[in-house]
C-alpha cells in the first residue's frame, strides 16, 4: 500500500464582500462544491477539519468543526478546528495530511473559512493584529500593516527596493485574477493606480495590501489507493512541512527574510525529493506585496534582495519560469484568513489538472504553496504533483 | 536644614499661539493675548496627561538629585486634572520611577497650589524625620471652555521637587500660608470645564491671597523685598504677577526671570513651581528666592528659599525649563481641538 | 473575573512602566519583554531581572495612517522597532517628533505616555514610548 495522500476534489465559495451570506452559508457552499467535485459519497468521509482564524471575534461563533459537520449532513464523524492565524488553512491541510498518513482517517473533508466583513474597521484591524504579538506589538499601536511596513522599510534600506517595486506584485496578481471567476477583484490595475493609492502605513499603501474578504475553500483528501474510486485526475500531496519563528517580529535577527519559510521550503523539497527547478507553479502568501517579494527570495526563485528583479523580469508571471500566484494571490483573489491556505491548494490542483482556463500554466506538474501565519511566526509549505 | 535635593520639570512639546485661538472666536486684533500677557501656551499631546507629565518631571528630578528612588518615603501629586476622579495618580508615578512599595502616597487638589501644598507636607514629614525624602509634584493639563477667556491661558506642564535634608541644592527657610473660603474658580464633579468668577478672580481672590501670604512671610522672616534676588508669583496670566509685584514694591527685574507664563501659559499646579525651577536653573549659589503660589478657592503658600553651592554640579544633567520652552512645535486650532478632546465624535 | 483589561495590564506594569525585562546570566543576552526561558541556554540559563536604560536607536519604522479607534486621535503616528543599547529590540511609538524627520539609526530615549484607554470609563494603560534625545543645556559628554 502506497503511503501518499491524494486530493480527490476541490471547491470554493466566491471570495469577496458577501453581504447576503453568513459564515455557515459560505462554509457550506465551499463544502458542497468540494464534495461534488470529488465525487465522494458523504458516507465515505470519516473525518472533517476546518481552518479558521477568529470566527469568535469576527462572527461570534466558535466550535466550527461541529458546525460544519452538522451543516454538511456528514453524520457523527470527528470534526477538528485548527488555528494558526493566517496559516490556519494550511494547518488544516497539514492536519488532514498527517491524519491520513497516520492511518487514523481514510477520507477527509478539509475546509478553510473566514467571514470578516461583519465587523467594523477597528474590530477587523484588532482581530488581524492578534496574529502578531498583541501584548507587545499590536497594543503599542503597531497595526498589522505597520509590521509589514517595518519589513518593507528595512528591505528598501538593505537592498535598494523602491516604491515602484512594491507595486509590482499587485499589478501582476490583479492581472492574473482577471481570469479567476472566484476572485474578489477580477480586474487589472495599472501601476500608477497602485502607486497613488492611499497610504496605510508608510511605505505600504492600500493596494499593497490584501483586502478584507469573506470566503471558504475545500478539499477532499484521501489515501492514495482509494482515490481512483473517485476521480481520474487525482493530485497528490508530495510533501508537507511546517516551521515556527518568534511570534514578535522584533525578536528576529533579520526582518527581511522569513526563516520559517526558508527552512519549511527546504524541508518540503527534500521530503518530496525535488528541487525548486522542478516546481512549475507557486502560490505564495502575499498578504502584503513586500511579503511576496520576500517569499520570492526565501523560496529560492531569486537571491536575497533580488525578489523585485525577478518580478521586473517577468520570471513570476504566468509564462515565466516560476509563475507565482496565478490565482491572483491573497491580494486579488482575496484573503479570507482561514480559507487562504486551502484556496492556495485549490488553485494548484486546478493548475495541475489543467482546469485553470485562461490563467493556466502550461503543462504544470508540480506546484508549491507557502502559507504563513502572522508576520512569519508560522510557515506551512505543501508541494503537490500529478 | 530642609531643602530641595532635586527638581525637574516637563512641558509638552506642542504650542498654540493665542492669536490663533482669538481668530477662531472672531478677534483678529491680537488684543486678548497681549492684554493677558500670554503669547502662546503649551498643549499636551493626545497621549499625555497629568500622570505622564508627572512621571517625566519626577524622572528629571531623580536624575538631577542622584538619589535612590527607594529612599522616597512620601509622594504627592498636586493637580486639578488628575486622569481619574477616583484612583491616585501618585501610585502610577511611584511605580514608574521605581519607588519602594513601603511608602505613603496621595493625590492633592487645591486648584493651582496643590503642588506647593505637597511641598509643605513633605517638608513636615522630613523635618519630623518620618521620611528621608519626599517627592512633591505639581502638574496639570488645564482645560478651558472653548471661547472662554481661560482658553487663552490654560496650559499643560509640571514640576517635581524632591524634599530632603541631605545635600540640598536650595534650602527652604520658611513657608507660610493664607487660606479663606473664596469661590473665584471651581469645577463641579462631572463637568468637563471649570467656571470662574470673571473679574472676581482678581482683587478679592488672587491679589488678596498672594498679597497676604507675601506680607505674612516677610513678617515671619523679618525680611523685606530688598533681601531677595528673585520673586515668583503664581501666573494665571502674564498680567497678575506683574501687578502683584508692583503692589508689593518688587522691582520688575527681580520678577522677570520667573515669568514662564508668556511662552507656555498657565500650567496651574505647575505654574509657580516651574517658575521656581527656572530660577533654580540660573540662580547663583547664595541667591535668595521669594515664591508665592496661589490656589483658587482660595489660598496662598509662600516660601523663602536660599540657593546652595551644590546646585552648580547638578546642572547639565537634565533639560532646563528653557530647554523645554524652546523645544516646541506649533499646532493650529483644529489640531489643538483634536488633541484636547474637543472633537466629540472621536470620543 | 476582572473588568476588561485590568488584571491583564496590572500584571505587566513593571515591564511597561520601566522597561523591566531580564537577562540570562549564562550567555549574557538581554530579553524584553522578559522571557520565561533563555531560548539559547534553556535549562542551563539563569534569568535575572534587568531594567533597561531606555536608550537606543531606530531599527525600522512606519507612519500609521489607518488605525483602530483607540489611536485615531494620534494619527498619523510613528511606530518603530527600537534597538536598545543592550542589544534587544522592542516595538513602540515614537513621539515628540515630526513623522517626516524619523529615520533609521536615529537616537531615541524612553519616555512615559498613555498607551491606550479602555473606553471613557475603563482603565488607562500607561507605558513606554520613545522620543528623540533632547537638548540639555550645560550637558558635558
Ligand atoms: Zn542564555
Amino acid at each position: 500500500m502506497s503511503n501518499r495522500v491524494a486530493i480527490a476534489g476541490v471547491g470554493m465559495s466566491k471570495f469577496g464582500e458577501l453581504w447576503d451570506k453568513n459564515l455557515r452559508d459560505i462554509t457550506l457552499e465551499a463544502g458542497m462544491y468540494t464534495i461534488f467535485d470529488a465525487g465522494v459519497p458523504g458516507s465515505d468521509i470519516d473525518g472533517m477539519v476546518i481552518g479558521n482564524m477568529s470566527a469568535g471575534r469576527f462572527t461570534g461563533q466558535e466550535h466550527l468543526g461541529a458546525q460544519a459537520v452538522d451543516l454538511s449532513g456528514l453524520g457523527d464523524i470527528p470534526a477538528y478546528s485548527v488555528e494558526a492565524a493566517c496559516a490556519s488553512g494550511g494547518a488544516a491541510v497539514r492536519h488532514a495530511y498527517m491524519s491520513i498518513k497516520s492511518g487514523e482517517h481514510d477520507v477527509m473533508l478539509v475546509l478553510g473559512s473566514e467571514k470578516m466583513s461583519d465587523v467594523n474597521q477597528t474590530e477587523a484591524m484588532n482581530t488581524i493584529s492578534v496574529a502578531s504579538d498583541w501584548e507587545w506589538e499590536g497594543m503599542f499601536g503597531a497595526t498589522f500593516p505597520a509590521l509589514y511596513a517595518f519589513m518593507a522599510r528595512r528591505h528598501m534600506m538593505e537592498y535598494g527596493t523602491t516604491e515602484e517595486h512594491l507595486a509590482l506584485p499587485t499589478v501582476k496578481n490583479h492581472a492574473n485574477a482577471a481570469h479567476n471567476e472566484f476572485a474578489q477583484f477580477q480586474r487589472a490595475v495599472p501601476i500608477e493606480v497602485v502607486m497613488r493609492s492611499g497610504m496605510l502605513a508608510d511605505p505600504l499603501r492600500v493596494l499593497h495590501s490584501a483586502p478584507i474578504t469573506d470566503g471558504a475553500a475545500g478539499l477532499v483528501m484521501c489515501r492514495e489507493d482509494l482515490v481512483k474510486k473517485y476521480t481520474d485526475t487525482p493530485i497528490f500531496i508530495e510533501s508537507s512541512a511546517q516551521r515556527t519563528d518568534t511570534l514578535a517580529l522584533h525578536d528576529r535577527k533579520s526582518i527581511t527574510t522569513f526563516n520559517s519559510v526558508v527552512s519549511s521550503t527546504k524541508s518540503a523539497l527534500q521530503e518530496a525529493s525535488l528541487e525548486l527547478k522542478d516546481i512549475d507553479v507557486l502560490e505564495l502568501h502575499d498578504s502584503f506585496s513586500i511579503g511576496e517579494i520576500m517569499l520570492t527570495e526565501d523560496v529560492g526563485i531569486a537571491k536575497k534582495g533580488e525578489g523585485c528583479k525577478a518580478l521586473e523580469e517577468g520570471i513570476t508571471e504566468i509564462g515565466g519560469k516560476f509563475p507565482v500566484n496565478p490565482s491572483g494571490g491573497l491580494k486579488a483573489r482575496g484573503h479570507p484568513i482561514g480559507a487562504t491556505g486551502v484556496a492556495q491548494i485549490v488553485e494548484l490542483v486546478l493548475q495541475l489538472r489543467g482546469d485553470a482556463d485562461k490563467r493556466q500554466v502550461d503543462g504544470a506538474e508540480k506546484g508549491l504553496a507557502v502559507n504563513i501565519g502572522g508576520t512569519g511566526a508560522t510557515s506551512i509549505v505543501h508541494i503537490v504533483g500529478r | 536644614m530642609v531643602g530641595i535635593v532635586g527638581y525637574g520639570v516637563y512641558v509638552p512639546r506642542y504650542r498654540i499661539k493665542t492669536t490663533d485661538i482669538a481668530e477662531v472666536w472672531g478677534d483678529t486684533s491680537g488684543r486678548i493675548g497681549k492684554g493677558l500677557g500670554v503669547f502662546e501656551k503649551s498643549v499636551p499631546g493626545p497621549d499625555e496627561d497629568v500622570a505622564t507629565i508627572s512621571v517625566e518631571a519626577a524622572r528629571n528630578a531623580i536624575k538631577r538629585s542622584q538619589i535612590d528612588p527607594k529612599d522616597i518615603g512620601a509622594l504627592y501629586v498636586g493637580s486639578e486634572s488628575h486622569p481619574y476622579a477616583v484612583k491616585p495618580t501618585g501610585t502610577i508615578v511611584a511605580e514608574a520611577i521605581g519607588c519602594t512599595h513601603d511608602m505613603t502616597c496621595a493625590d492633592f487638589e487645591f486648584a493651582c497650589k496643590a503642588g506647593t501644598a505637597a511641598m509643605q507636607v513633605t517638608m513636615g514629614l522630613v523635618l519630623s524625620k518620618m521620611i528621608k525624602i519626599g517627592l512633591a509634584i505639581g502638574s496639570d493639563t488645564a482645560q478651558g471652555r472653548p471661547g472662554d477667556a481661560l482658553e487663552y491661558s490654560a496650559a499643560a506642564g509640571g514640576a517635581a521637587f524632591l524634599i530632603g535634608m541631605k545635600n540640598p541644592l536650595a534650602t527652604i527657610e520658611e513657608t507660610v500660608s493664607f487660606t479663606t473660603d473664596t469661590p473665584d474658580f471651581w469645577r463641579r464633579e462631572g463637568e468637563d470645564f471649570p467656571s470662574h468668577g470673571a473679574r472676581f478672580t482678581g482683587e478679592p481672590a488672587y491679589f488678596r491671597h498672594v498679597g497676604e501670604g507675601a506680607k505674612s512671610l516677610f513678617k515671619k522672616t523679618k525680611t523685606t523685598v530688598d533681601d531677595y534676588d528673585y520673586f515668583i508669583f503664581h501666573m494665571p496670566n502674564g498680567k497678575f504677577p506683574i501687578a502683584m509685584g508692583k503692589q508689593l514694591g518688587v522691582p520688575a527685574e527681580k520678577l522677570e526671570d520667573s515669568l514662564v507664563v508668556r511662552q507656555i501659559g498657565n500650567t496651574y499646579s505647575g505654574s509657580a513651581m516651574i517658575g521656581l525651577a527656572r530660577i533654580l536653573d540660573i540662580a547663583k549659589p547664595g541667591s535668595k528666592i521669594f515664591m508665592v503660589a496661589y490656589g483658587s478657592g482660595a489660598g496662598s503658600d509662600a516660601f523663602s528659599i536660599t540657593v546652595e553651592d551644590a546646585i552648580e554640579e547638578r546642572r547639565g544633567q537634565v533639560p532646563t525649563v528653557d530647554d523645554y520652552i524652546e523645544r516646541k512645535t506649533y499646532v493650529d486650532y483644529a489640531t489643538y481641538a483634536k488633541f484636547r478632546r474637543k472633537i466629540k465624535a472621536l470620543g | 473575573m476582572a473588568e476588561q483589561g485590568v488584571a491583564q495590564v496590572w500584571r505587566r506594569i513593571r515591564a511597561m512602566y520601566r522597561i523591566e525585562g531580564n537577562k540570562c546570566e549564562t550567555c549574557g543576552t538581554h530579553f524584553f519583554p522578559p522571557r520565561p526561558v533563555c531560548p539559547e541556554c534553556r535549562r542551563k540559563g539563569k534569568l535575572e531581572n534587568y531594567t533597561f536604560k531606555g536608550l537606543g536607536s531606530i531599527y525600522t519604522f512606519s507612519i500609521v495612517r489607518q488605525a483602530p479607534d483607540d489611536f485615531k486621535r494620534q494619527m498619523p503616528y510613528v511606530v518603530a522597532q527600537v534597538e536598545l543599547d543592550e542589544g534587544t529590540r522592542l516595538t513602540t511609538q515614537i513621539v515628540n517628533v515630526d513623522p517626516e524627520d524619523v529615520e533609521i539609526g536615529m537616537r531615541v530615549r524612553a519616555c512615559f505616555r498613555k498607551i491606550k484607554e479602555f473606553g471613557h470609563s475603563g482603565i488607562i494603560v500607561y507605558g513606554y514610548k520613545f522620543e528623540p534625545v533632547m537638548k540639555v543645556t550645560g550637558h558635558k559628554q
